[in-house]
């Protein structure tokens, strides 16, 4: 089979089973919409929501997009702070632990309280609160075992401390910190539809979820769900496409 | 002929827990322009601080580093280095890592000049053809030789080279060392290199220097020119049996074994 060919149909043949599986098991089961809705009460309703759908998905992402922008710049920063100063990450490394331990959900109606009807604020301080962790422990673990060889080679031509950090330090880290994005954009995901299911009046997807649910729109909350999960996998694979433009060396080619 | 590396009553103790550590005791060194020193002895015995001296990228408690009748206090671009461990940067070709010190050290080449003559040093060291790969690519010694490559293009006066072949096996060894000659009678430089294996001492230095155990200081000094032959066989000859049989009677002396004692 040709590669591209395998590349879709594949994927797209599991959807299909997967999709015609849940209909059946509901059918079989004869199941309420209130119990668990099946793809044919689905469709319906993205049709009767669709507008809603589209302004709301744009919020959810453009804010999950905003809070993970600000969790690399943070938790980069934090990283090449611990990863370069010995006394920095001793310091920083049981707060950071003892920050992320923290389950966010709870954190959500603190902040919903603290600054009230700010939405997009919240939101997105949400996304980026839940998401730095970690890209800053992957940046700190890839500077600080940056073997002295390869700063040595740089130093002994010379070169600046910022020199060795664009040439080697940064590119070196970011197989790493790819890694550590892949988990931080669907982290950040969660943290953006916690606080838009929480916060009233607010926007969203989670938003859309809550007024489904307060509505017993049962179609609608499961038709959410599955928009959420085609954001989620958008912004998964950006992130895989950002890391192949960048990282790309990384990846063995195939027979090594 | 001048003296281009000048080490002179250094002496440098390490800081650890337990106290200061000395690793270097009064030690000399000098190396003509041009000339090939190999610096052998015990393991742990300063060797590598040696190299980090020189290369400025330490200072030493007391005493001083001349290079070229400049003190060494700070690293210069006048130096190449290579090491154990070929520390090629995988996100970039063979090319660009050789390339690699063309874009730190201040030269006014374009990146057509920096290209020729980083092409030109692997055709050298027989890496013809790789120049695009990635050093995951190569074998060890392929990734050995372009190390080499990149510590000499830039044209430094000075080459440090710390155990370069100790990972290597013994044939690939050879192959390497026959391409030090070969790369040397191109392109003159004054070497410094840090072995523990003798016969690569003999066969591609001009004087061998012994260090004694720690803290090291000057044991012993070895000219071991040989004539300005470079022939692998060379190392199978009564001559160079000889100069074996003194090296290592000097580093169990080094090491706090007589010789005798040893025999027995």
């Amino acid at each position: 089979m040709n590669k591209t060919v395998r590349q879709w149909a594949i994927p797209t043949f599991a959807i299909i089973l997967f999709l015609l599986l849940w209909e059946l098991l509901v059918w079989a089961n004869g199941w309420p919409n209130y119990k668990m809705a099946s793809p044919t009460d689905i469709g319906p309703a993205f049709v009767k929501y669709w507008p809603l759908f589209l302004e709301y998905s744009w919020d959810t992402l453009w804010r999950t997009v905003v809070g993970l922008v600000v969790a690399v710049i943070i938790g980069t920063g934090i990283g090449m702070v611990m990863g370069f100063s010995r006394t920095m990450r001793d310091a920083l490394y049981p707060l950071l632990v003892g920050f992320n331990a923290v389950p966010k959900a709870t954190v959500v109606p603190v902040i919903a309280l603290l600054f009230v009807g700010q939405h997009d604020f919240n939101t997105i301080l949400i996304a980026f609160m839940i998401s730095f962790f970690p890209i800053a422990v992957a940046v700190s673990i890839g500077l600080s075992t940056l073997e002295p060889e390869y700063r040595d080679i740089l130093r002994s031509l010379g070169a600046s401390n910022l020199t060795i950090f664009w040439k080697i330090a940064l590119p070196k880290t970011l197989p790493e910190f790819f890694g550590a994005l892949k988990v931080s954009v669907t982290l950040a995901f969660i943290g953006t539809n916690l606080m838009e299911i929480v916060e009233p009046h607010g926007r969203g997807l989670g938003h859309l979820f809550d007024s489904g649910k307060i509505n017993a729109d049962y179609p609608l909350m499961f038709a959410v769900l599955i928009a959420l999960a085609a954001l989620g996998i958008i912004l998964f694979y950006v992130v895989v496409l950002l890391e192949k433009i960048f990282a790309g060396w990384a990846e063995r080619s195939d027979g090594y | 002929m001048t003296n281009l590396i000048d080490i002179k009553g250094v002496t440098h103790a390490y800081k650890t827990d337990k106290g200061p550590l000395p690793v270097l005791d009064g030690l000399d060194v000098s190396v003509k322009e041009g000339e090939f020193c190999a610096v052998v002895g015990p393991s742990g015995c300063g060797k590598s601080t040696l190299t980090r001296l020189v290369a400025g990228l330490m200072k030493p408690d007391q005493g001083e580093v001349w290079l070229h009748g400049e003190r060494v206090t700070s690293p210069r671009s006048t130096v190449g280095m290579a090491f154990q461990n070929p520390v090629l940067l995988e996100w970039r070709t063979i090319l660009d890592n050789v390339i690699l010190p063309l874009e730190i050290v201040p030269n006014n080449m374009t990146r057509a000049d920096r290209e020729d003559r980083a092409r030109a040093l692997l055709s050298l060291v027989g890496l013809d053809g790789f120049e695009d790969k990635r050093p995951s690519e190569l074998s060890g010694g392929m990734r050995q030789r372009a190390s080499l490559c990149r510590a000499i293009v830039h044209k430094p006066e000075v080459l440090i080279m710390d155990e370069p072949f100790g990972a290597l096996d013994a044939f690939t060894r050879e192959d390497l060392w026959q391409t030090m000659h070969a790369l040397r009678a191109e392109e003159p430089f004054t070497g410094v290199l840090i072995t523990h294996d003798l016969r690569e001492s003999i066969y591609l230095a001009d004087e061998v220097v012994v260090l004694s155990g720690r803290p090291a200081r000057t044991q012993y000094r070895m000219d071991t020119r040989l004539d300005g032959r470079t022939d692998i066989d060379l190392l199978y000859t009564p001559e160079v049996a000889t100069m074996l049989g003194t090296l290592r009677d000097q580093i169990k002396i080094a090491q706090g074994r007589s010789a005798t004692e040893d025999a027995l």
